[in-house]
């Protein structure tokens, strides 16, 4: 296509032939840049994804195309108590990081908007823990976690708070709320700032004329803040759900679905199943299992954005 | 032209606060008395700061410390040492796979993040300027895509993978990752690219150019700032992937920094914590050196993508 424009020089032909009609038809040149990432998303994402749905009704092993056999992976998974465990835990583990991960980090984000010293380097430091790889935070937390080494319990234990050490990763509680904790560490950044961002564009003449009429600072909250915040709270506490509900990397660090499959999220119970156990069919079904709750995940998001534009009087631009 | 650039070298408002409406230098915390800001402020933020940094801080001493302090708490203190050693790290580098499990890393990110931008670039540009038939709706599917999570979809690609033959070789990652950095990366550049003005296209076209000419040399040159920013936080989410590294690739040689330490540093040994805490800080380092080059790029990609 670059040596087409050498023939500037010389007087271009008044002829429109049908090739020169196609070459500058929009339609025809976007298909060939749509092209590489039609071909990426098709092969490794839409492909993948429906054969998911497929092998979730086969009794696929590793090294061996199943046969269909109907709802059976399902209809045995509907009796497995492990099954419904990881449902169990991965709903806790989704309702109760993501509703602290928004506490914790929309008032990390009105705290960050105050005016301080070292503004800039105190927000960069935050995103830290978001920046290094979770598998590399989560063995960090492994050590501080660790049955006879904790740090958290060597600290308690001076302070005279308890007498034993905590067992954080070995009772199936602990264990549980020890995952959260992290999870909710490694999350507080990307909400805080991404809020922080969302709270920027909020202009300051709102709160001195909130100020002037007298409204405490619960009110400015509540009827300044909270308001024009509400469409990047939708976008970002999607994400984050989303992100949190299909998480594995965390859980498989940590305890690797243990003790006693006590902390199995779906996510890791299909990898158990699927990649260690052979059991292809079976894991594909775990997984398509968690297909409805991202949808309803999607539809928030949708909803979220839909009330945006129709705040600000955007077109669909 | 050069009117244009100041305004697009503005993503940094987020982290200073420089951006027109919000540059409240005094603004009204003269209202507050110092001591009111210390309890309301400062004290929360110290102690949300303490607790977001304390892990780092733990792992880089973990790797600095000599064993047997790491095993005994009770003579000395845990929250320091002063006979630091570099035996941790040295162990790692030269006796374990560790320098080519980073090579490995560095070179599956970097080759998976350059097909992946130029992937967005062509896409991004064809959704924002061709405006071809059912742009919206490419739009809208590129962004559905980015809502897939890699968690439902490696035990099908893993038989994908199997299928192409691409099992165990650094390709199986470089050409299954662009499927979750194109989404990301194509709606980072749209934004990018519809604030650059449409008029220097059209003389552009009048002038004659091809769209690839324009493409070329107008169009990216003017998003330098969006694709510092897409290139940085694909290069990160790829150094971060795990769950298809686990998955698609088993000799020990070829595994990336995340699935090596998690599966090769973890034996019985009781003394394993240092080598594991160098190994995780010297994994972390390479992003932390890029982030601090570029954190406002950084957090321009980080909103840019869930404002659009």
């Amino acid at each position: 296509m670059t040596d087409l424009s050498l023939s500037a020089t010389t007087p271009p032909p008044r002829t429109v032939t049908s090739w020169g009609r196609l070459k500058v038809n929009r339609n025809w040149i976007a298909m060939w840049f749509m092209l590489p990432t039609a071909a990426f998303l098709i092969l490794f994402l839409a492909y993948p994804l429906g054969l998911g749905v497929w092998l979730s009704f086969t009794d696929a092993r590793i090294g061996r195309s199943g046969v269909f056999i109907g709802l059976e992976n399902y209809d045995w998974l509907s009796d497995d108590s492990v099954f419904w465990l990881s449902v169990f835990n991965t709903l806790l583990y989704t309702v109760v990081a993501s509703a602290v991960k928004f506490g914790v980090g929309l008032y990390l984000a009105l705290l960050l908007n105050q005016n301080m010293p070292f503004k800039a380097i105190i927000r960069a430091v935050v995103l830290i823990p978001f920046i290094v790889p979770t598998v590399l935070s989560a063995i960090a937390f492994w050590w501080i976690y660790d049955a006879q080494f904790s740090i958290v319990s060597w600290s308690l234990r001076h302070m005279g708070l308890i007498h034993a050490n905590i067992n954080f990763l070995g009772d199936s509680w602990n264990a549980r709320w020890s995952a959260i904790f992290a999870n909710i560490w490694r999350g507080i950044p990307f909400v805080a700032i991404t809020l922080l961002a969302g709270l920027q564009t909020v202009s300051p003449s709102l709160y001195e004329a909130a100020t002037i009429d007298g409204a405490s600072k619960w009110q400015i909250f509540r009827h300044i803040t909270f308001p024009l915040l509400t469409p990047i709270i939708a976008v970002v506490m999607t994400f984050s759900v989303l992100f949190t509900f299909t998480d594995f990397q965390l859980i498989w660090v940590l305890t690797r679905g243990g003790p006693v499959n006590a902390t199995h999220l779906m996510a890791t119970l299909s990898y158990q199943r699927a990649i260690i156990g052979g059991h292809l069919g079976e894991g594909a079904a775990i997984s398509t299992a968690m297909i409805p709750f991202l949808l309803a995940a999607i539809l928030l998001s949708w909803f979220g954005l839909q009330r945006r534009k129709w705040q600000q009087g955007e077109s669909n631009d | 032209m050069t009117d244009i650039l100041p305004k697009l070298a503005a993503p940094g408002a987020v982290l200073s606060g420089s951006s027109p409406n919000t540059d409240t230098r005094e603004g009204m915390s003269y209202l507050e008395t110092l001591p009111r800001r210390l309890v309301t402020l400062y004290l929360p933020l110290g102690i949300i700061l303490l607790v977001l940094l304390f892990p780092f801080y733990w792992m880089v001493l973990t790797a600095i410390k000599p064993d047997e302090q790491l095993l005994d708490m009770e003579r000395v203190s845990p929250f320091w040492t002063w006979t630091p050693t570099l035996k941790h790290i040295n162990k790692l580098l030269f006796e374990t796979q560790y320098p080519r499990w980073l090579w490995n890393t560095m070179f599956i990110a970097v080759a998976a993040t350059f097909l992946s931008i130029a992937a967005s670039v062509l896409s991004a540009y064809a959704i924002v300027r061709l405006r071809f038939r059912g742009a919206a709706y490419a739009g809208s599917l590129i962004f559905l895509a980015y809502l897939v999570p890699p968690s439902i979809l490696f035990i099908p690609l893993s038989s994908v993978v199997f299928q192409y033959g691409l099992f165990d070789t650094p390709f199986a990652l470089i050409l299954t990752y662009p499927t979750i950095l194109i989404p990301f990366s194509t709606w980072l550049l749209m934004g990018y690219f519809k604030t650059i003005p449409f008029e220097l296209e059209e003389c552009a076209l009048i002038d004659g150019a091809s769209r690839w000419q324009i493409l070329i040399k107008i169009i990216l040159p003017l998003a330098i700032p969006g694709l510092i920013s897409a290139f940085i936080f694909c290069f990160t989410l790829c150094w971060n992937e795990f769950i298809y590294a686990l998955t698609f690739l088993s000799t020990t040689q070829n595994k990336t920094v995340p699935v090596a330490i998690v599966n090769e540093f973890v034996d019985g040994d009781i003394y394993r914590w240092g080598s594991l805490m160098a190994g995780a800080l010297v994994g972390s380092l390479p992003l932390v050196i890029l982030y601090a080059f570029f954190v406002e790029h950084y957090v321009s990609a980080m909103t840019g993508a869930v404002k659009e």
